[in-house]
């Protein structure tokens, strides 16, 4: 991925990221994995974005039956009986890397991949990563738009939820990322529970639907799918997302004011601190250049030391209206570390070379990819040992093997604090004795 | 209380674990002597609060009465300690422009910015214990500590407020007041342990107190001679004790004795292995415990709370002024090898906090459960002092204007 836009413009023919649909736009297709990406995919389909191909993937049968996407996918084996992973993303990785070669032809001739997922449970955080680096190696650029669970929900979703975060940055081209807990801050106290899930499908949509307006409109100003992905690379860590919309007169002023108070912006301050912002503006025909520089302006006096890329486009069913979608990246000295390629003891620059003076020779369709990210020795050890064990039971069988689980059954009684006001710090009962919290066995 | 003869200042805790009056004098020359204690057992308290009143007044008495025992005086009054889960502490800027036509900065220039910082918006139910006055600005520039005298345009003060919720803090209040004791003024635990504890020169240079007490865990941040930053974590060693119960399955009394006759803070290896023999009151041994489990349970705990701590110093930015290191108290400072665990989590040098700053009986200084009442006491008799300097600066007014009149 690291050398893509070089390539792009001298062998162009055969860079993926560039390969145009019949009608000159890009194709993309939209993939929502898991429950929540299945309830985002929804929420698109509800707002009828048109050229653009869903699909829907689920280790769940019924969850996927209820999704209203009409090309849909089960992920499954025997062993599941038609449960889904039951929050076991070891299961859904599995089960996606069983699938792989079904996966693969999945993004054939697309040159842009959005993977909508919600982290933390079995099915998405197990199948993105996998899927994205299936979408990645078949050429197309891979985004990434996830949700990150509620404090609420516990540790262990948590640390889910962020295991998969590292492995999808390292397989996806870009990864935006709406931690739910920002959501609870934009609610109020009478909110329901389906309106907050709601509100935060809403959120991930409006930017899934923001980068396709990006990417797919034809702009007068125009930003390329190569800029994009080099606004992206190695920054995507600490990228943020905010889509505004308004209308009426005073629209350029409004959408500002809509934009700066996006959650997932924080008040302006990611601005501030981001090294490089994308602004894509939307609007009619009737877009007036001042229009432009007044957002402009605005955005630029909040990140001076930023490089801002803008673009605009007009459509036609946009009169009157005006959208604005910006992203905010940062470069973050760790992410750079896990970028960097291992392996062979070649650089990415060296590779590019020998593809070039190869002399015309058939180019493989896939791009560069990273070999993963290297790791600490104790993670590595503990994956080691984790192969172990799983080569252990393929020789017995072929099928993935399965971890057997306890149960929480045993009901933790809190003792002398039974009565007494919980100390509740950020979701977690602190009455509760540390190692049963912990999941350390005494044995 | 303005009688300049009743220096006698006493300071109560009721903490969870135990109930504790601790009897201080101060002398003409303004020295403080600690010359009593009393203490019981406290049955009435979790986490902190009193949950059961008449059982907290029983043993408050019983302390109350130990402690004028052992003084020879009659307690009227106390300075009392309060903590729990509920209290806050937050850092809050007053700012007030200067006037006058010369620009120097008078003292009801200062005044008016201290009320000004004190000003805080808080929900109804909340009662501000401290408000803690930290460095003065003048137009900008940081670190004044009286800007008396000064010109500027503009004076800011921040200030440190702790602040709980006043129903919670009223009913340690009425319980003592039940006993017909008056309270003098109720003092964070926490801030009390700090005052004891620290030197100026480790205020100075930025310490951390933790007073790990039986339900609840206070932490006071100083750095630049200041309070920065305050909190509590409504975990204590009563929570060590029930995650043994639970852990062992023995019950609580057993976990409690277990926990300071065999518990230490790391989990080393000469305790692999080991067991201990839980016997019956006739001697009969009833059954075995795993020395490792105990230690291991005890161990995640403590560095559960350490670890906490850390989260709260590092997002209020506070480890920028440590130098000095953490100083522990409470009863938590005897579990063994705590140090070494706290110095493992926060990464700085922690000892064991000692009481120096104070003369008296030596048993009572040397115990690190006790260094919240005596900074009561030490907290009372600053408050005294500060009435003292006050009602001296109005005489010396008085007798300057009356010098005058008689000059005239």
């Amino acid at each position: 991925m690291n050398e893509s836009t070089n390539t792009e413009s001298s062998v162009p023919a055969t860079s993926p990221a560039a390969t145009p649909a019949a009608n000159g736009k890009p194709i993309i297709k939209i993939v929502g994995v898991g429950n929540a990406g299945l309830a985002v995919l929804d929420c698109i389909v509800a707002r009828g974005i048109d050229s653009v191909e869903l699909l829907a993937i689920n280790s769940d049968a019924a969850s996927l039956a209820a999704c209203s996407v009409p090309s849909k996918m089960l992920l499954e084996n025997k062993l599941m009986r038609g449960l889904g992973t039951g929050g076991d993303p070891e299961r859904g990785r599995q089960l996606a890397d069983a699938e792989l070669p079904k996966l693969k032809p999945l993004f054939e001739g697309v040159s842009g991949v959005f993977i909508v997922v919600g982290l933390g449970g079995g099915a998405g955080s197990g199948i993105c990563p996998v899927l994205a680096r299936a979408a990645k190696e078949a050429g197309a650029l891979t985004l990434a738009f996830i949700t990150t669970p509620f404090d609420c929900e516990g540790s262990r979703r948590r640390e889910i939820a962020s295991e998969a975060l590292d492995d999808l940055k390292a397989a996806a081209d870009g990864v935006i990322c709406l931690p739910n807990q920002k959501v609870l801050k934009l609610i109020d106290e009478n909110t329901s529970l389906i309106d907050t899930f709601k509100s935060s499908n809403d959120l991930l949509a409006d930017g899934v639907q923001g980068v396709w307006r990006l990417l797919a409109h034809r702009g007068l100003i125009e930003i390329h799918f190569s800029d994009f992905c080099k606004l992206l690379r190695d920054r995507h860590t600490e990228s943020a997302l905010g889509v505004a919309e308004a209308s009426g007169l005073d629209r350029s002023q409004e959408v500002i004011q809509k934009l700066f108070a996006h959650p997932l912006l924080e008040g302006g301050e990611i601005l501030g601190e981001s090294d490089a912002i994308l602004v894509s503006l939307l609007g009619g025909p009737d877009l007036s250049m001042a229009q432009i520089n007044r957002v402009m302006e605005q955005i630029q006096n909040r990140c001076e030391k930023a490089q801002v890329m803008m673009g605009a486009a007009v459509d036609e069913s946009f009169r009157d209206r005006l959208s604005v979608t910006l992203i905010a990246a940062r470069k973050n000295g760790k992410s750079e570390s896990v970028y960097e390629v291992r392996g062979n003891g070649e650089s990415a620059e060296e590779l590019d070379d020998q593809l070039m003076t190869r002399g015309g020779g058939a180019r493989p369709p896939s791009r560069f990819i990273p070999p993963p990210p290297s790791l600490p020795a104790d993670k590595m050890q503990k994956m080691l040992a984790k192969q172990g064990r799983g080569g252990g039971a393929k020789t017995g069988k072929a099928l993935p093997k399965m971890r057997q689980a306890q149960l929480p059954l045993e009901i933790v009684s809190k003792g002398r604090f039974d009565k007494s006001e919980p100390t509740i710090h950020q979701g977690e009962d602190l009455d509760v004795p540390t190692y049963i919290r912990r999941g350390i066995s005494l044995n | 209380m303005f009688d300049p003869s009743s220096s006698i200042i006493v300071g109560l805790e009721i903490g969870t674990s135990k109930v504790c009056a601790v009897v201080g004098e101060l002398s003409a020359d303004n020295a403080l002597n600690i010359v009593g204690l009393g203490q019981s057992r406290s049955r009435g308290v979790r986490k902190g609060e009193i949950t059961d009143p008449s059982m907290a007044e029983e043993d408050i008495r019983q302390a109350i009465v130990e402690a004028e025992q052992m003084a020879d005086v009659e307690i009227r009054s106390v300075y009392l300690g309060v903590t729990g889960g509920h209290l806050c502490g937050f850092n809050n800027r007053g700012v007030h422009p200067v006037v006058s036509a010369d620009r120097e900065i008078c003292e009801d220039d200062v005044q008016d910015v201290i009320k000004n910082a004190k000003a805080i918006n808080l929900p109804a139910q909340n009662h501000v214990i401290h408000a803690i006055r930290q460095h003065f600005l003048v137009d900008g520039q940081d670190g004044i500590t009286n800007p008396v005298g000064m010109l500027g345009a503009r004076v800011e003060v921040d200030v440190h407020v702790v602040h709980g919720n006043l129903n919670r803090l009223q009913n340690a209040i009425r319980t003592v007041k039940g006993l017909q004791l008056e309270v003098d003024d109720i003092v964070f635990n926490g801030l009390a342990a700090s005052l004891a504890l620290l030197s100026n020169e480790q205020k100075e240079l930025g310490s951390v107190v933790i007073d790990i007490g039986g339900g609840a865990t206070e932490f006071v941040v100083y750095g630049n001679g200041i309070i920065k930053h305050t909190g509590v974590l409504a975990v204590g060693g009563d929570h060590i004790s029930n995650d043994l119960a639970y852990g062992l399955k023995v019950p609580l009394s057993r976990a409690e004795q277990l926990k300071i006759e065999h518990g230490s803070a790391m989990v080393d290896d000469s305790a692999k292995g080991q067991t201990i023999a839980i016997t019956n009151e006739l001697g009969m041994p009833l059954r075995t415990i795993n020395l490792e489990h105990l230690r291991r349970i005890m161990s995640l705990r403590l560095e559960e709370v350490f670890q906490l701590i850390c989260h709260n110093l590092s997002q209020a930015g506070a480890f920028e002024y440590l130098r000095s290191g953490v100083f522990l108290c409470g009863g938590g400072a005897r579990i063994p090898e705590i140090t070494r665990l706290a110095e493992q989590v926060l990464g700085m040098p922690v000892t064991a906090g000692k009481t120096n700053s104070i003369s008296g009986l030596k048993s009572a200084l040397d115990q690190p459960e006790f260094a919240a009442a005596i900074g009561l006491v030490k907290f009372g008799s600053l408050q005294q002092r500060k009435r003292a300097a006050r009602s001296l600066f109005g005489q010396g007014i008085r007798s300057t204007i009356g010098n005058l009149f008689k000059r005239a």
